[in-house]
Protein backbone atom coordinates (compact mmCIF):
# COMPACT_ATOMS: atom_id res chain seq x y z
CA UNK A 1 0.00 0.00 0.00
CA UNK A 2 1.07 3.58 -0.94
CA UNK A 3 2.05 5.60 1.95
CA UNK A 4 0.19 8.71 2.73
CA UNK A 5 2.63 11.46 2.32
CA UNK A 6 4.04 9.67 -1.30
CA UNK A 7 2.16 11.07 -4.63
CA UNK A 8 3.52 11.19 -8.29
CA UNK A 9 6.27 13.38 -7.58
CA UNK A 10 7.86 10.58 -5.06
CA UNK A 11 7.77 10.34 -1.49
CA UNK A 12 6.86 14.42 0.50
CA UNK A 13 9.90 15.51 2.01
CA UNK A 14 9.38 15.30 5.65
CA UNK A 15 7.54 17.58 7.81
CA UNK A 16 9.32 18.77 10.91
CA UNK A 17 7.67 20.67 13.45
CA UNK A 18 8.69 24.49 14.19
CA UNK A 19 8.72 24.18 17.64
CA UNK A 20 11.56 21.14 17.58
CA UNK A 21 12.93 23.26 14.79
CA UNK A 22 13.57 26.19 16.79
CA UNK A 23 15.40 24.20 19.56
CA UNK A 24 17.57 22.54 17.03
CA UNK A 25 18.41 26.09 15.13
CA UNK A 26 19.75 27.33 19.17
CA UNK A 27 22.25 23.91 19.22
CA UNK A 28 23.73 25.13 14.94
CA UNK A 29 23.81 28.79 16.74
CA UNK A 30 25.75 27.25 20.05
CA UNK A 31 28.33 25.81 17.49
CA UNK A 32 28.49 28.75 15.27
CA UNK A 33 29.53 30.68 18.52
CA UNK A 34 32.09 28.76 19.38
CA UNK A 35 32.90 26.24 16.30
CA UNK A 36 36.45 25.61 18.33
CA UNK A 37 34.82 23.52 21.27
CA UNK A 38 33.96 20.21 21.09
CA UNK A 39 30.65 19.53 20.56
CA UNK A 40 29.52 16.13 21.61
CA UNK A 41 25.98 14.86 20.44
CA UNK A 42 24.96 14.87 24.41
CA UNK A 43 25.92 18.50 24.75
CA UNK A 44 23.81 19.73 21.30
CA UNK A 45 21.19 16.99 22.37
CA UNK A 46 20.95 18.59 25.93
CA UNK A 47 20.35 22.25 23.83
CA UNK A 48 18.08 21.30 21.70
CA UNK A 49 15.58 19.37 24.36
CA UNK A 50 15.66 16.22 22.21
CA UNK A 51 17.00 12.84 23.10
CA UNK A 52 20.69 11.71 21.98
CA UNK A 53 19.24 9.04 20.07
CA UNK A 54 17.20 11.19 18.16
CA UNK A 55 19.22 14.24 17.52
CA UNK A 56 21.74 13.82 14.75
CA UNK A 57 18.68 12.57 12.75
CA UNK A 58 16.43 15.49 13.45
CA UNK A 59 19.57 17.91 13.00
CA UNK A 60 20.47 16.44 9.65
CA UNK A 61 17.03 16.33 8.37
CA UNK A 62 16.85 20.34 9.23
CA UNK A 63 20.01 21.41 7.82
CA UNK A 64 20.94 18.67 5.27
CA UNK A 65 24.33 18.08 6.97
CA UNK A 66 25.54 15.68 10.05
CA UNK A 67 25.69 17.94 13.23
CA UNK A 68 30.15 17.25 13.23
CA UNK A 69 30.26 17.97 9.59
CA UNK A 70 27.97 21.25 10.02
CA UNK A 71 30.67 22.00 12.61
CA UNK A 72 33.68 21.25 10.63
CA UNK A 73 32.73 23.21 7.77
CA UNK A 74 32.61 26.29 10.44
CA UNK A 75 35.81 25.63 11.70
CA UNK A 76 37.21 25.81 8.04
CA UNK A 77 35.41 28.89 7.25
CA UNK A 78 36.56 30.29 10.21
CA UNK A 79 40.34 29.15 10.00
CA UNK A 80 39.87 30.34 6.49
CA UNK A 81 39.12 34.07 7.85
CA UNK A 82 41.67 34.13 10.25
CA UNK A 83 44.36 32.85 7.42
CA UNK A 84 43.05 36.11 5.20
CA UNK A 85 42.28 38.60 8.12
CA UNK A 86 45.18 37.80 10.04
CA UNK A 87 49.00 37.44 10.37
CA UNK A 88 48.91 34.47 13.22
CA UNK A 89 50.96 31.42 12.46
CA UNK A 90 49.11 28.85 10.96
CA UNK A 91 49.73 26.09 14.54
CA UNK A 92 47.69 29.37 16.47
CA UNK A 93 44.71 28.87 13.84
CA UNK A 94 44.44 25.22 13.99
CA UNK A 95 44.29 25.59 17.98
CA UNK A 96 41.98 28.33 17.57
CA UNK A 97 39.42 26.84 16.01
CA UNK A 98 39.27 23.50 17.60
CA UNK A 99 41.87 21.01 16.29
CA UNK A 100 44.41 19.69 18.74
CA UNK A 101 47.49 19.12 16.21
CA UNK A 102 48.66 21.06 13.05
CA UNK A 103 48.97 17.67 10.76
CA UNK A 104 45.26 16.92 11.77
CA UNK A 105 44.22 20.76 10.95
CA UNK A 106 46.20 20.58 7.82
CA UNK A 107 44.87 17.52 5.89
CA UNK A 108 41.12 18.16 6.89
CA UNK A 109 41.18 21.77 5.35
CA UNK A 110 43.23 20.55 2.23
CA UNK A 111 41.00 17.63 1.91
CA UNK A 112 38.00 20.16 2.31
CA UNK A 113 38.91 22.92 0.45
CA UNK A 114 41.38 21.36 -2.24
CA UNK A 115 43.80 23.83 -1.03
CA UNK A 116 47.11 24.29 1.90
CA UNK A 117 46.22 26.34 4.39
CA UNK A 118 49.37 28.41 3.58
CA UNK A 119 48.24 28.56 -0.20
CA UNK A 120 44.70 29.67 0.72
CA UNK A 121 45.83 32.44 2.97
CA UNK A 122 48.64 34.11 0.08
CA UNK A 123 45.16 33.79 -2.38
CA UNK A 124 43.15 35.48 0.26
CA UNK A 125 45.01 37.96 1.41
CA UNK A 126 44.97 39.18 -2.48
CA UNK A 127 41.46 39.05 -2.74
CA UNK A 128 40.67 40.46 1.01
CA UNK A 129 39.93 44.59 -0.25
CA UNK A 130 37.01 43.58 -2.38
CA UNK A 131 34.96 41.90 0.91
CA UNK A 132 35.22 44.78 2.52
CA UNK A 133 31.79 46.37 2.00
CA UNK A 134 30.13 43.54 3.29
CA UNK A 135 29.01 42.52 6.91
CA UNK A 136 32.37 40.59 7.64
CA UNK A 137 30.25 37.64 8.41
CA UNK A 138 28.19 37.23 5.54
CA UNK A 139 30.90 37.35 2.88
CA UNK A 140 32.57 34.82 5.37
CA UNK A 141 29.44 32.46 5.34
CA UNK A 142 29.22 32.78 1.64
CA UNK A 143 32.53 31.07 1.30
CA UNK A 144 31.71 28.48 3.78
CA UNK A 145 32.52 25.18 2.34
CA UNK A 146 30.13 22.54 0.79
CA UNK A 147 30.84 19.37 2.08
CA UNK A 148 27.99 17.36 0.76
CA UNK A 149 30.00 14.14 1.51
CA UNK A 150 32.28 12.51 4.46
CA UNK A 151 35.94 13.84 4.72
CA UNK A 152 36.07 10.42 4.53
CA UNK A 153 34.72 9.38 1.75
CA UNK A 154 35.79 12.10 -0.43
CA UNK A 155 39.19 11.15 0.53
CA UNK A 156 38.31 7.40 -0.60
CA UNK A 157 36.87 8.93 -3.89
CA UNK A 158 39.96 11.26 -4.67
CA UNK A 159 42.17 7.75 -3.88
CA UNK A 160 40.43 6.08 -6.25
CA UNK A 161 40.49 8.02 -8.69
CA UNK A 162 44.44 8.44 -8.24
CA UNK A 163 44.90 4.94 -8.63
CA UNK A 164 42.78 4.92 -12.17
CA UNK A 165 43.88 7.68 -13.66
CA UNK A 166 45.72 6.95 -16.51
CA UNK A 167 47.64 9.46 -16.79
CA UNK A 168 49.79 8.53 -13.45
CA UNK A 169 51.71 5.68 -13.45
CA UNK A 170 51.39 3.65 -10.28
CA UNK A 171 54.42 3.47 -8.49
CA UNK A 172 54.90 0.47 -5.91
CA UNK B 1 10.77 62.08 2.72
CA UNK B 2 7.55 60.84 0.77
CA UNK B 3 8.85 57.87 -1.82
CA UNK B 4 11.28 54.87 0.05
CA UNK B 5 10.43 52.01 1.81
CA UNK B 6 7.74 52.19 4.16
CA UNK B 7 6.95 48.58 5.47
CA UNK B 8 9.17 45.25 5.38
CA UNK B 9 7.32 42.26 6.69
CA UNK B 10 8.75 39.73 8.91
CA UNK B 11 6.73 36.23 9.23
CA UNK B 12 6.37 35.42 12.93
CA UNK B 13 5.31 32.19 14.43
CA UNK B 14 3.01 33.71 17.48
CA UNK B 15 2.12 37.93 16.89
CA UNK B 16 1.73 38.37 20.89
CA UNK B 17 4.81 36.73 21.27
CA UNK B 18 6.82 39.03 18.26
CA UNK B 19 4.88 42.15 19.85
CA UNK B 20 6.12 41.25 23.73
CA UNK B 21 9.37 40.82 22.40
CA UNK B 22 9.81 43.88 19.52
CA UNK B 23 8.61 46.40 22.10
CA UNK B 24 8.73 44.83 24.89
CA UNK B 25 12.60 43.76 24.97
CA UNK B 26 13.69 45.80 22.05
CA UNK B 27 12.34 49.16 22.76
CA UNK B 28 10.25 49.32 19.26
CA UNK B 29 6.63 50.89 19.61
CA UNK B 30 3.77 49.81 17.95
CA UNK B 31 2.68 51.31 14.84
CA UNK B 32 -0.40 50.02 13.65
CA UNK B 33 -2.69 46.70 15.55
CA UNK B 34 -5.43 46.09 13.95
CA UNK B 35 -7.96 42.53 13.33
CA UNK B 36 -9.76 42.05 10.47
CA UNK B 37 -11.88 38.66 9.85
CA UNK B 38 -9.07 36.61 11.35
CA UNK B 39 -6.17 38.31 9.70
CA UNK B 40 -3.90 40.75 12.61
CA UNK B 41 -2.33 43.57 10.80
CA UNK B 42 0.67 44.25 12.73
CA UNK B 43 3.60 46.73 12.30
CA UNK B 44 6.27 48.10 14.72
CA UNK B 45 8.86 51.09 14.36
CA UNK B 46 12.11 51.89 16.12
CA UNK B 47 11.53 55.05 17.99
CA UNK B 48 14.03 57.08 16.30
CA UNK B 49 12.30 56.18 12.60
CA UNK B 50 9.58 57.15 11.99
CA UNK B 51 9.54 56.93 8.63
CA UNK B 52 9.61 52.80 8.25
CA UNK B 53 7.41 50.10 9.83
CA UNK B 54 8.53 46.40 10.55
CA UNK B 55 5.49 44.17 10.15
CA UNK B 56 5.34 41.27 12.65
CA UNK B 57 2.97 38.97 10.25
CA UNK B 58 1.71 35.15 10.72
CA UNK B 59 1.78 33.28 7.45
CA UNK B 60 -1.63 32.00 7.78
CA UNK B 61 -4.21 30.13 5.91
CA UNK B 62 -6.16 31.60 3.44
CA UNK B 63 -3.75 33.64 2.52
CA UNK B 64 -1.54 30.72 2.23
CA UNK B 65 -2.28 27.57 1.53
CA UNK B 66 -1.50 25.21 4.65
CA UNK B 67 1.41 23.06 3.28
CA UNK B 68 3.27 26.45 2.48
CA UNK B 69 2.19 27.86 5.91
CA UNK B 70 3.87 24.47 7.22
CA UNK B 71 7.03 25.15 4.61
CA UNK B 72 7.49 29.32 5.94
CA UNK B 73 6.92 28.19 10.00
CA UNK B 74 9.86 25.73 9.30
CA UNK B 75 11.95 28.10 7.27
CA UNK B 76 11.40 30.46 9.90
CA UNK B 77 12.59 27.89 13.04
CA UNK B 78 15.27 27.01 11.28
CA UNK B 79 16.59 30.72 10.72
CA UNK B 80 16.52 30.56 7.15
CA UNK B 81 15.55 34.18 6.55
CA UNK B 82 17.50 37.07 4.83
CA UNK B 83 19.62 38.87 8.00
CA UNK B 84 18.39 41.94 9.90
CA UNK B 85 20.23 44.59 10.53
CA UNK B 86 19.72 47.17 13.54
CA UNK B 87 21.83 49.99 13.84
CA UNK B 88 22.62 50.95 17.32
CA UNK B 89 24.86 53.77 18.67
CA UNK B 90 26.90 51.43 21.23
CA UNK B 91 26.63 47.71 20.88
CA UNK B 92 28.42 46.52 23.89
CA UNK B 93 25.95 48.62 25.99
CA UNK B 94 23.09 47.57 24.16
CA UNK B 95 23.98 43.76 24.35
CA UNK B 96 24.56 44.19 28.30
CA UNK B 97 20.84 45.78 28.29
CA UNK B 98 19.20 43.59 26.33
CA UNK B 99 20.55 40.42 27.41
CA UNK B 100 18.94 41.66 30.48
CA UNK B 101 15.83 41.42 29.55
CA UNK B 102 16.09 38.21 28.57
CA UNK B 103 16.67 38.72 24.23
CA UNK B 104 18.89 35.57 23.23
CA UNK B 105 22.36 36.34 21.78
CA UNK B 106 24.02 34.18 19.25
CA UNK B 107 26.93 36.16 19.34
CA UNK B 108 28.39 38.69 21.89
CA UNK B 109 29.94 42.12 20.61
CA UNK B 110 32.98 41.16 18.40
CA UNK B 111 35.05 43.71 17.39
CA UNK B 112 36.09 43.04 13.11
CA UNK B 113 37.21 45.71 10.72
CA UNK B 114 36.52 48.26 13.00
CA UNK B 115 33.27 47.80 13.87
CA UNK B 116 31.60 46.28 16.89
CA UNK B 117 28.49 43.98 16.02
CA UNK B 118 26.35 41.05 18.14
CA UNK B 119 24.25 38.73 16.88
CA UNK B 120 20.32 38.01 18.46
CA UNK B 121 17.35 36.26 17.41
CA UNK B 122 13.51 36.89 18.10
CA UNK B 123 11.87 33.87 19.24
CA UNK B 124 10.58 32.98 15.79
CA UNK B 125 13.91 32.11 14.54
CA UNK B 126 14.78 35.55 12.90
CA UNK B 127 18.46 36.43 13.06
CA UNK B 128 19.55 40.17 13.95
CA UNK B 129 23.20 41.79 13.63
CA UNK B 130 23.18 44.41 15.98
CA UNK B 131 25.98 47.07 14.42
CA UNK B 132 27.83 49.65 15.71
CA UNK B 133 29.43 51.65 12.90
CA UNK B 134 32.44 53.51 13.48
CA UNK B 135 30.62 55.49 10.24
CA UNK B 136 27.71 56.42 12.43
CA UNK B 137 30.25 58.59 14.72
CA UNK B 138 32.51 61.75 13.90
Amino acid sequence: MKHANDDINGPARSRQDPDLLRRLLRAKDRMDAASHEDWSVARLAQVSHVSEAHFARCFKDAFGVPPHRYLLTRRIERARALLRDTDLPILDIALRTGWNSLGTFGRTFRDITGESPGGMRVREQAAREAARRMPACYASAAHRPALTIAVSEKRRREADATKTAPSKPEVT
Amino acid sequence: MSQGVGVVGLYVRDQDEALEFYVGKLGFRVHTDVNGGGYRWLTVQHPEQPSFQLGLFKPQEPLLDAATVQAVREIVAKGAMPPLILDVADCRAAYEQLSARGVEFTQPPEERYGNVDANFRDPSGNGWKMIESRRGKH
